[in-house]
């Protein structure tokens, strides 16, 4: 397992350091903030100390140098606009992130696996139908529509559940979350949903593909054989297989979510990562959106790694050949 | 007598149609006696081995007759009943070995909750008898063994498992789809004289599904001969093979290679096995029939032309009375 994880190092660190020149090259491209930053009526000499003081008067492979050196010392620069460290920034906001992403995964799993290994048993019943057809329509809907729709129903029209922001929060491990409080969690309820929608359905479809084939399997007739109960054959000898590919997707697909998290957040004013980037974008503030680009290629390259650990958990058949 | 099917017939309802695999199948089986299940692939066997352990799934279907094991009619009890009696009293060997145990669990998983289906029974008591029981169809090390996943085993010895965990409640009746086939010759041997001694030392019943009339010859007492979902011949193994009835039976005899005809062209039977589907009226191998009369267009009954020897043909070979 370590010599494994020694392998696989030197890779992700490879991966980052060409990402970072993406990142940096695609950044640039995107415009130039000392026109948003500096006001019109500053004059040129002005003008002239902002770009110095910004380091925006080097060549672009002179400042990606400065950067990359800055970022071995950990130092990812600072903020335009706030003036502050941009990692400080994001990690503030990572919790509120982290929480959404990480419960709406629960919830696919939660919801997801029990609907799909119905569906996947009795696939010609009319339920396994309607929840297969539920499930191409979580897939299909935009999730701000249907974001806008919660609220419309939920917040407007019922006033069950409140419109945004994330209610009241407890401190805990260093940061602030809202799930530990009823009222954090009325205020979760909606973005959870609109964020899980996505997972539910892709959760069933996997589950239920993973159902009808280890079914047929030699293994699960065995099993039969053997004079197991059914419940046993399902709970244990089909749902241990299902679980591997179940896992590694959502496993994946979880640095999507809070990638894209973006989306729920906006329409939920929800104050997350994806919230500040989008600000971020619209001021042009270059070192926070390099920073949360970075910090996304980094969450990508240890998601994967620990989806293959837990995969190496799971399939005694990739556990050994690793060793 | 350990089990004895009356006219079997398991159906598979499709869309193009009712296939009906087995047909009107009778056999019965002795205390401790072996028979051999022979016939081409698609015949019916495994289907056959399946209706018995009533683990036919859609769209298949038990569609008649009776499975009396030890008095109790197989096809009238509830599902549940059925459970108690499989891998207790009636135990089942696959013919994929690679395939039959599951890859996720280890070892002893598979084998304690065989035993805890059937048994109360405390974990270590049953580790305990697992452990003996891999030691009995001679796996090294059996202690260490039961903690090792399915991929850790060859072929052989996964094959070895899995009749270890047929025989854990010494059940009256095994069925053992062609276990063999899947492994190389020198391991077909030691299977095969595992199952043997493990069958005569415990009085099992045993029902060898093969295609391998070799095997049967060496391991059988009674062989039956399936043709297209029916026993085209059934009888003791050395009468059947020496004077065979049905000339399916002779065709497939005659297709064995022999090292005594070395050099001379194998038999083979004429035409391809037909589909389920449309089988011929009447006896459905008259098409290939080296014999084919006028009366094969009406289905043949099965009769006992010899002693303890019944056939399902019309113009059988050794014939006892007169034809014209
Ligand atoms: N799940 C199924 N759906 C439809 N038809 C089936 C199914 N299983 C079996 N059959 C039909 O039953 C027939 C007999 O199949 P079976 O597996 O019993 O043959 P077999 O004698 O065991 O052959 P082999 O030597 O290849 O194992 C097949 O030809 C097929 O038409
Ligand atoms: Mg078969």
């Amino acid at each position: 397992m370590v010599s494994y994880l020694l392998r696989r190092l030197p890779q992700a660190a490879l991966t980052m350091l060409v990402m970072s020149v993406v990142v940096f090259v695609g950044v640039f491209a995107i415009g130039n903030p000392v026109d948003i930053l500096i006001s019109p009526q500053a004059t040129a000499t002005e003008r002239d100390n902002a770009i110095r003081a910004l380091g925006l008067d080097l060549p672009i492979w002179q400042q990606y140098w400065s950067f990359l050196v800055n970022l071995f010392q950990g130092d990812v620069g600072r903020s335009f606009v706030f003036n502050v460290s941009a990692l400080h920034l994001i990690m503030e906001r990572l919790p509120a992130t982290l929480e959404l992403a990480l419960a709406s995964t629960l919830l696919g799993l939660v919801i997801g696996m029990p609907f799909g290994l119905y569906a996947g048993l009795a696939p010609n019943s009319r339920v396994s139908t309607s929840i297969m057809a539920g499930s191409i329509l979580g897939f299909s809907l935009p999730s701000f529509w249907v974001g806008i729709v919660m609220i419309m129903l939920f917040s407007v029209h019922l006033g069950w559940l409140p419109s945004g922001g994330r209610g009241d929060t407890v401190y805990w491990l260093g940061a602030r979350w809202s799930f530990l409080t009823t009222d954090g969690l009325a205020h979760m309820a909606m973005p959870v949903l609109n964020l899980a929608l996505f997972q539910i359905s892709m959760v069933i479809r996997l589950t239920r593909a993973g159902v009808r084939e280890v079914i047929l399997s030699d293994y699960v007739k065995f099993a039969r054989a053997k004079g197991l109960t059914e419940t046993r054959i399902i709970l244990v000898h089909v749902l241990k297989n299902i679980l591997i590919p179940v896992i590694t997707v959502v496993g994946l697909n979880l640095g999507t979510v809070i990638a894209f998290a973006v989306v729920t957040e906006t329409i939920f004013s929800w104050p997350g990562m994806g919230k500040l980037i989008i600000d971020s974008i619209n001021v042009l503030d270059r070192p926070v959106i390099v920073a949360y680009l970075m910090l996304m290629v980094l969450m990508f390259v240890v998601i994967n790694l620990l989806v293959d650990l837990a995969y190496m958990v799971l399939d005694p058949r990739v556990r050994l050949e690793s060793r | 007598m350990t089990i004895e099917v009356r006219d079997l017939s398991t159906h598979f309802r499709l869309s193009a149609g009712t296939i009906k695999a087995v047909d009107g199948v009778s056999l019965s089986v002795r205390r401790g006696q072996i028979l051999g299940l022979v016939g081409e692939s698609g015949s019916g066997k495994t289907v056959t081995g399946f209706s018995i352990m009533r683990l036919v799934e859609s769209p298949g279907f038990i569609a008649g007759g009776n499975i009396l094991f030890q008095g109790t009619d197989l096809a009238r009890i509830s599902e549940e009943e059925m459970r108690r009696l499989r891998g207790n009293r009636i135990a089942m060997i696959f013919q994929d070995p690679m395939m039959t145990l599951n890859p996720v669990l280890r070892i002893d998983t598979q084998m304690v909750e065989t035993i805890r289906a059937h048994e109360k029974t405390s974990r270590e008591e049953a580790l305990r008898r697992a452990r003996d029981a891999l030691g009995m169809v001679g796996i090294p090390s059996p202690e260490e063994r039961l903690k090792a996943y399915p991929h850790q085993f060859s072929g052989g010895m996964r094959q070895r498992v899995a009749i270890a965990i047929a025989f854990l409640h010494k059940p009256d009746l095994i069925i053992a789809d062609e276990p063999t086939t899947a492994l190389d010759v020198t391991i077909q041997g030691q299977i095969l004289a595992e199952v043997q001694k493990l069958t005569s030392k415990f009085g099992t019943s045993l029902i060898w599904i093969s295609h391998d009339l070799s095997v049967v010859a060496a391991l059988a007492d009674e062989i039956a001969v399936m043709y297209a979902g029916r026993l085209v011949e059934q009888g003791k193994v050395g009468e059947v093979l020496d004077h065979p009835l049905h000339p399916y039976t002779k065709g497939l005899i005659d297709s064995v290679p022999n090292r005594n005809r070395r050099g001379a062209a194998l038999n083979q039977i004429k035409g391809m096995t037909p589909s389920l589907a449309d089988l011929p009226e009447g006896c459905s191998f008259r098409t290939r029939c080296p014999r084919e009369a006028e009366i094969c267009k009406q289905v043949p009954l099965t009769r006992e032309w010899l002693h303890d020897h019944t056939a399902r043909c019309h113009r059988p070979y050794h014939p006892t009375e007169d034809f014209t």
